[in-house]
């Protein structure tokens, strides 16, 4: 009988020692190596992100004499937003649209006017949507139009899960509002016809982007700029970039956890961080991995990388972020009304 | 409980063991979650699970699932056999690789498959050549369930099997049954058990799989896109209740397929035990 | 026992390898060769990083932690299913195999809504600085969750098959539960519970929808190393990614490979006795 109690304690001292174990050696590791600072991000940005940590601890390092361990975390948007608003300790985040942060603001971790708080709506580096197209542009594919024909294959990812999916499809729909006027019945005809041309609707931007790249998936991938930029950079002779005459302006958003810097006591690095993003450095660094920057003067440097085109912004074309999620993406909007069953 | 009626010692401790285990890896976080989901009412809980979109998203993900199940039952049950009756040149090899699907990182799995299977794949040339499209296509969902379920039903049949007692099936070759009729009447009825329990395995997790089959889906509405993609999608739109209540339809119909395999197992060795 | 072997054994074991080579090798020949597509140093190289060290570490702290507690649970929840009657044992049973019917991203929002930002306890974990989800112990927990059917799995049809009679006879003679259960249950069940903790490994060391949804993505601290190939991935490092995948094979063959030799000794030490 003593033996059984003893087996008994043994279990159950296991079970605690696994829970316990990980919580030990938790919570000492960020007191030990000083402060340490947490960027949630998306997915393509994490080259960028490194770079531009290794500038900004170096600055910070020298104007402050604080050593701060900058860390990041990437992956799809709106899972990372989700995160942070079920607990994750982000000291910023930097996501791929306004739509995702006000998620977070919703929760009362951000404060709700965050766009105003950094200049250009909290968004210091811009992107577009254009089309990667296979060399040759063998398919003759110029612009929105050509996509909907049926000798061509589209392929995107999800709007539903992909948060620069949502960029495309606002895209399409800003080139369909001007091409037929406003006419609600004819956009949703057009972006209908686009969407049965899609071939494979990958839950994430990447994935769409091997479908296209590595499997040989549809003639023509809508994609982020600096994720068609890198394509190209890494085979330059098998596919090619194919700027439409219209897009819209990608305005990935960045903001302060007011929550968490408060309570750790990070405000002002996590301050001077994002606007160190808005400094002509930070603007380089962006450009160098392909974000169009705000800056002027850098912008003029980088103009041969980014082609001039016609940008229509989400506030201006759509209303803001709020208004195009509930008229387009959430459940019965535009998105789900050209997939109606047959 | 009848406590009192057991003959073996340690009743209490086995059950007091497994209780509190349960109750923190398993039912505490399943309350709260209950809890989370129960704040949306049922008239929004109908709202989401009987959308037709959704629907089909449940026949997809069901229908995927069972054809993988009956495929893995079949050649589960052949590789359990061949494992443990015969021997052949690296059969210890196969014997090993069969695990390795639960070791491979779903979506590892995923994208293998899919380059496998995709058009320029080396097996997708084939399929393709044939008028078969397998990838992006219910076929491919098949192809990555069955790659996830290969280890269930083999790792539960051999077990038995190679404890099975010999005596009675050389009885049977003594009198002069057929191996089939040694097979069917004397093996089979007692690996009936496991393969159900491998089956049923196979059969659920194949419903929630998610990471190995979003690469190979196509993820099309209506034709391609499975339950767990439209949890995610709900997900993404920051609906926790809409995504509970799907997950909670796609539970409840696992959940009754092991409890119809659980309540089948002890009606069995019950029947046995007499 | 091995029989002689006809052309329908041959036939039988031609179709088994030719179901594992198709269905299995070639995915796993895939990620070997997509891991060496560039060459040896860039695998090196991949394998070595330091990101990739950390989150290799984390995985097996992780899955060590889990097998362990899962062992003990499952030994117990076996013991209690198989060798006493008591009223709910299929609902148990079932309870058991719940997290087999829920998709591992349910399972980790499970533990986000216990130990989240959302939960009643939050304030409290906050206040102690006690940080279980987007840290260590919510990844333990999540690979917890996922495995701990396995072996209770494995071992029920096992002892199910051996009955009651030899733990009964022992009873009766006065052994108490350890000593039945070290010297009557044990030595009956090894082998399944071999098989059982390897599949709880395997399925531990590759677990990546649950703990992708509780990790929070941090490199170098909260990354497993199926997480890490996700990034990989994500960077378009298909070379690193398969690399970093095949660090899982390779362990889960080593793994396979020391079963093997074990079941080996056994046997041999077996023959010897007799």
């Amino acid at each position: 009988m003593k033996k059984k109690k003893w087996f008994a304690a043994l279990a159950g001292l296991l079970v605690m020692a696994g829970v316990m174990a990980g919580c030990g050696s938790n919570t000492t590791g960020d007191s030990a190596d000083g402060q340490t600072f947490l960027n949630v991000s998306y997915d393509p940005t994490r080259e960028l992100y490194q770079d531009f940590n290794e500038a900004f601890s170096k600055k910070w390092t020298a104007d402050t004499g604080e050593q701060v361990n900058f860390t990041q975390s990437h992956g799809g948007s709106g899972k990372q937003a989700r995160s942070v608003r079920e607990g994750l300790e982000a000291d910023v985040v930097t996501l791929a649209l306004a739509y995702d942060v006000d998620e977070i603001a919703a929760t009362g971790l951000i404060d709700k006017d965050w766009m105003q708080k950094f200049p250009n709506n909290s968004a210091p580096y811009t992107s577009t949507i254009v089309f990667l197209v296979r060399k040759g542009n063998p398919k003759n594919i110029h612009d929105w139009d050509d996509l909907i024909r049926d000798d061509v294959q589209v392929v995107t990812p999800n709007p539903k899960t992909s948060g620069g999916a949502r960029w495309n499809y606002l895209g399409a729909w800003a080139y369909a509002n001007q091409k037929f006027n406003g006419d609600t019945e004819q956009i949703k005809g057009f972006i209908k016809k686009l969407f049965q041309q899609v071939v494979a609707l990958d839950s994430g931007a990447r994935g769409a982007t091997t479908s296209f790249v590595q499997r040989g998936q549809g003639d023509v991938l809508i994609a982020w700029e600096n994720e068609a930029l890198l394509s190209v950079q890494e085979e330059p002779d098998k596919y090619e970039i194919i700027v439409p005459s219209l897009s819209i302006l990608a305005e990935p958003s960045v903001a302060v956890v007011d929550e968490v810097v408060d309570q750790k006591g990070t405000r002002k690095v996590a301050e001077a961080y994002i606007n160190y993003l808005y400094s002509k450095e930070g603007q380089e660094i962006a450009a160098k991995h392909f974000y169009r920057p705000r800056d002027e003067e850098i912008a003029a440097k980088y103009a041969q990388q980014f082609p001039k085109l016609k940008l229509v912004t989400i506030d201006e074309a759509f209303g803001g972020w709020q208004k195009a999620q509930k008229e387009h993406f959430a459940d019965g909007g535009t998105f789900d009304q050209i997939y109606e069953k047959k | 409980m009848a406590a009192s009626r057991q003959v073996i010692p340690g009743f209490h401790f086995t059950l007091g063991i497994t209780f509190f285990y349960l109750s923190l890896i398993l039912l505490l976080p399943l309350a709260a979650f209950l809890l989370y989901a129960s704040g949306m009412g049922l008239t929004k809980f109908l709202e989401v699970v009987i959308d037709p979109r959704v629907f089909h998203a449940y026949e997809v993900s069901f229908g995927t699932s069972l054809a993988a199940a009956l495929i893995n039952g079949v050649f589960g049950l052949l590789l359990a056999w061949v494992l443990v009756r015969y021997d052949f040149p690296g059969k210890r090899v196969l014997d090993g690789l069969i695990d390795l699907p639960f070791a491979l990182p779903t979506a590892v799995a995923g994208i293998a498959l899919t380059t496998l299977y995709a058009e320029n794949g080396w097996l997708g040339q084939f399929f393709y050549g044939l008028g078969i499209p397998s990838a992006f296509s219910v076929f491919g969902i098949t192809i990555a369930l069955i790659f996830v379920g290969i280890p269930f039903v083999a790792r539960s049949v051999q077990p038995v099997l190679r404890d099975l007692d010999p005596s009675l099936e050389e009885a049977a070759v003594m009198f002069g049954a057929s191996p089939w009729l040694t097979f069917r009447r004397v093996v089979f009825p007692e690996l009936v058990s496991p393969l159900l329990t491998g089956f049923a395995l196979a059969f659920a997790r194949g419903i929630g799989e998610y990471g190995s089959v979003v690469f190979i889906a196509g993820n099309l509405p209506y034709e391609t896109e499975i339950a767990p993609l439209l949890i995610m999608a709900k997900l993404e739109q920051f609906d926790y209740q809409a995504a509970a209540a799907i997950a909670i339809v796609m539970m409840a119909m696992s959940f009754a397929i092991l409890l119809a395999l659980n309540g089948y197992q002890r009606y069995r060795s019950k029947k046995q035990g007499v | 026992m091995q029989q002689k072997k006809g052309v329908l054994a041959w036939a039988l074991i031609l179709i088994a390898v030719l179901f594992l080579l198709v269905m299995l090798v070639l995915p796993l020949v895939l990620v070997a060769s997509e891991a060496l597509a560039k060459g040896w140093q860039v695998y090196v190289k991949a394998i070595t990083e330091p990101f990739a060290v950390k989150a290799l570490a984390l995985t097996l702290e992780a899955t060590v932690l889990a097998v362990i507690s899962n062992t003990l649970f499952g030994l117990a929840s076996a013991f209690l299913l198989t060798k006493f009657a008591f009223r709910g044992e299929a609902l148990l049973g079932a309870c058991i195999d719940l997290p087999f019917a829920i998709s591992p991203v349910v399972a980790g929002l499970f533990f986000v809504m216990l130990f989240g930002r959302m939960s009643p306890i939050y304030p409290f974990l906050r206040a102690e600085h006690i940080a279980i989800v987007f840290a260590v112990p919510g990844i333990i927990l999540a690979t917890v969750f996922v495995t701990f059917p396995f072996i209770t799995r494995e071992l029920v049809p096992v002892m199910e098959a051996q009955g009651r009679d030899e733990e009964e006879a022992a009873a009766t003679f006065g052994a108490s539960g350890w000593q039945i259960f070290r010297h009557v249950t044990l030595p009956n069940i090894k082998w399944a519970l071999l098989y059982g903790v390897i599949l709880c490994t395997a399925r531990a060391m590759g677990e990546f929808g649950a703990v992708s949804v509780v990790s929070g993505h941090v490199r170098g601290k909260t990354n497993t190393l199926p997480l890490h190939i996700e990034i990989l991935y994500n960077e378009y490092n298909f070379t690193a990614a398969f690399a970093v995948a095949s660090i899982l094979v390779i362990l889960a063959i080593v793994i396979l490979i020391l079963r093997n030799l074990v079941e080996w000794r056994a046997k041999r030490g077996l023959k010897h006795a007799d």
